[in-house]
């Protein structure tokens, strides 16, 4: 069964993430949270686009939902000062 | 008709389509439910597609717009995206925006 952490390994094996944590217990249903410098200038649909990519076949076959929040490590930054 | 050429012509001649699996009424996942409850919230008119009812649908609405999950929504032809976006935008008020202009 796929875990949390294994999910997060798969995405960092071909996405350079500032940050990441994800979360799910079941083995299919996931949530996670992105940073990465690749999500600069790209929409939000884009950059789950580019997680999904990544992922590739697991996205079909292992994974059923992924629900993500991705930012940039500016947004990033930004929201950790609103919470100072 | 293809598959991805049924799309095309949903997506076009309609000017909100959610795909989702099963109906606003009886939806059978949560996400799908959720991008139902957002756009009635929008107070707008859209169609569903349900792709539990169509294989082919199930499988080429995951390539037509590279996107691997649904519910996916469109927009005057455009794809907006899923349930996690729908739900940002909404939030931030631009898909009132975008459905607005519908």
């Amino acid at each position: 069964m796929l875990s949390a952490a294994q999910l997060e390994s798969y995405i960092k094996q071909g996405l350079t993430c500032d940050y990441i944590k994800a979360f799910g217990d079941d083995g299919t249903h996931f949530e996670a949270v992105i940073v990465s410098p690749a999500f600069v200038g790209k929409s939000m649909v884009q950059q789950h686009q580019l997680v999904y990519s990544v992922l590739g076949d697991r996205m079909r076959e292992e994974i059923h939902a992924l629900s993500m929040k991705t930012y940039t490590p500016q947004k990033w930054q930004e929201l950790k000062d609103m919470e100072k | 008709m293809d598959a991805q050429a049924k799309i095309k012509e949903t997506v076009t001649n309609n000017p909100v389509v959610l795909y989702m699996k099963g109906s606003p009424k009886f939806p059978q996942c949560g996400f799908s439910n959720l991008a139902t409850q957002i756009l009635d919230a929008c107070d707008v008119k859209y169609v569903t597609v349900d792709v539990l009812a169509d294989q082919e649908i199930r499988e080429g609405i995951k390539q037509y717009a590279n996107w691997p999950t649904i519910p996916q929504l469109y927009v005057k032809g455009e794809f907006v995206g899923g349930a996690d976006i729908m739900r940002a935008m909404y939030e931030s008020g631009e898909l009132q925006t975008l459905l607005a202009g519908a």
